[in-house]
């Protein structure tokens, strides 16, 4: 079955939005009514057809498009992909993984021919036909890091594993929620959530450090987060927060619908072959206010999340200015009803 | 609160090495002088101390010369010292030994220094000294901010008004700001004096 990729934008005129096809798959992270952190990790596993779940690394409809705006971040700020010399390799390991995965998930769309380190790579949707030799940079347009990230949809992080701890040494990030690549490079584990109110003295990194040290190659794993964002902006980074920040004061009860969105980030672990690295790939859905009520069920429970969201939290995820306005509107969609269990529309 | 991206500053210790090298700023000299009580005999006849003066002058100066070490360099800011200190460790051998004591933004930027020459953040001594002042990268134009004891600050470079948060990153040698209105850039927050 062919993917219908959108012609659309994520600035200036933000043309994005969901076919309802894809909202009926959109990941939506709250299995209860209220929301508090843990570190919910789930063996990420290739899962149910017609969900953001049936292949490891999902390609949908947004594809070229994000593809496209992610160039544009890259062409004005090219210190949103880094990678530190001891890194090289992890890179080659994650191109080999996401085209391997790609091919072998999308036949139609992508195909790699392997012959020794001569590898031939096609990626249909973007265009793109190149002979390259495995491990040899030399023969990429990009280091192999950024070649196949420029083909795929979400950040990613590189992390090297040393020392006991999990360290920041590489990546790729133009759809962040509000972290700078370039500023947390090189930092371990706590460090670069050092920002992050609450968690950690409740325990969750050290957990979260001790789960994903002992992640094994072949078992990959993942987990939700999520945030809020005005307008179907993927590039929220701090870098141009002084350029976007002024969204959240624009929202009124009359555009909630269209330019308020739900942002999920589904977070995957990954260990890789050859350099025993980690790679973290962060994909983000967003989800408009007015397709997230098309589900009775996820307006109602997303009002009483919403709702009852601690204040630091709020806080942290930059809510603070609209969630009221937010919160009034989604309430015409709550009768009270209870909700069922599980995560999906109904 | 402790900062979880923020070094961890300690006592400097003497280390058994065949090359001591020692920097201090006008605040760290005293700790300097400090060490030296606790350093075996002919500690500094191996040893040499790197004094960097910064904006208030040099004090100390003469307790340290009185220690007598190998070499005594005085130089009149970090910047002015920095071939002298690139050199030195582009040069030294395993058994260097590095001190630095004074304030956070000159032992930041003598750790990313020696990091660059392949000296392991955690193979330095440290000791913090005087101000509490921050260095501070701007996360919008990338410029860096020296000597901020305020919340908020306006960044030298670029001129936004930034919130310095508690995030510090070792390879820049700096706190990371943020605009503070950036929702609302007719919202200025009242300026106070709290890194001191």
């Amino acid at each position: 079955m062919g993917i219908n990729f959108r012609q659309e934008t994520f600035r200036d005129d933000y043309s994005f939005k969901n076919s309802p096809e894809q909202i009926r798959r959109f990941p939506f992270p709250f299995p209860e009514d209220k929301y508090m952190y843990s570190v919910n990790i789930e063996p990420h596993v290739p899962g149910l057809k017609d969900t953001v779940f049936e292949h490891l690394f999902d390609v949908d409809e947004h594809y070229i498009s994000e593809m496209q705006d992610r160039a544009l971040v890259l062409a004005e700020d090219p210190l949103r992909c880094q990678s530190l010399p001891h890194m090289e390799l992890a890179g080659w390991d994650t191109l080999e993984l996401l085209m391997t995965e790609k091919a072998k998930s999308y036949p139609d769309l992508f195909t790699l021919t392997r012959d020794g380190d001569k590898w031939h790579w096609i990626n249909r949707p973007l265009g793109i036909d190149d002979h390259f030799t495995f491990g040899d940079s030399s023969t990429l347009p990009y280091g192999p890091l950024e070649y196949i990230t420029r083909q795929s949809q979400g950040d990613f992080a590189v992390l090297d594993q040393r020392d006991n701890n999990l360290w920041m040494d590489a990546g790729i990030v133009t759809t962040q929620a509000d972290w700078s690549l370039d500023f947390d490079i090189g930092m371990n584990f706590f460090e670069w959530h050092a920002p992050v109110p609450l968690a950690h003295q409740m325990g969750v990194f050290t957990r979260a450090l001790k789960f994903l040290m002992a992640l094994q190659q072949g078992q990959p794993s993942r987990r939700h987060n999520w945030t809020m964002t005005i307008n179907s902006r993927l590039d929220t980074s701090p870098e141009n927060f002084h350029k976007w920040g002024t969204d959240r004061a624009t929202v009124t009860p009359e555009n909630v619908g269209q330019k308020v969105h739900l942002r999920v980030e589904v977070q995957m672990f990954f260990r890789l072959p050859r350099s025993n690295a980690l790679l973290f790939p962060i994909r983000c859905y967003l989800l408009k206010m007015d397709e997230l009520v098309t589900s009775p069920k996820w307006a109602r429970r997303f009002h009483r999340v919403l709702r009852d969201l601690p204040n630091e939290l709020a806080e942290y995820k930059g809510l603070v200015r609209y969630r009221p306005t937010v919160v009034e509107w989604l309430s015409k969609y709550d009768d009270g009803a209870p909700t069922s269990a599980g995560l999906g529309p109904d | 609160m402790t900062i979880l991206s923020r070094p961890v500053y300690g006592v400097l210790t003497p280390q058994t090495g065949k090359n001591h090298l020692l920097i201090a700023d006008a605040d760290g000299a005293s700790a300097i002088t400090d060490f030296a009580k606790k350093a075996p005999p002919g500690f500094f006849a191996s040893a040499e101390i790197m004094y960097v003066a910064g904006p208030d002058g040099a004090k100390n100066v003469d307790a340290l010369k009185a220690l007598s070490p190998a070499r005594f360099y005085l130089g009149p800011s970090l910047a002015a010292a920095l071939p002298r200190l690139r050199q030195l460790l582009g040069e030294s051998h395993m058994g260097l030994r590095l001190y630095v004591a004074g304030t956070e933004g000159l032992i930041g930027q003598i750790v990313q220094i020696a990091n660059e020459a392949g000296i392991e953040y955690t193979a330095v001594q440290t000791e913090h000294r005087g101000s509490l002042a921050r260095r501070v990268q701007c996360v919008h134009c990338k410029g860096i901010t020296e000597n901020v004891t305020t919340q908020p600050c306006t960044c030298s470079h670029c001129g936004l008004l930034l919130l310095v948060r508690d995030h510090y990153s070792r390879r820049y040698a700096a706190y990371q700001g943020v605009c503070i209105n950036a929702e609302d850039p007719t919202e200025i927050p009242p300026t106070e004096e709290i890194f001191r």
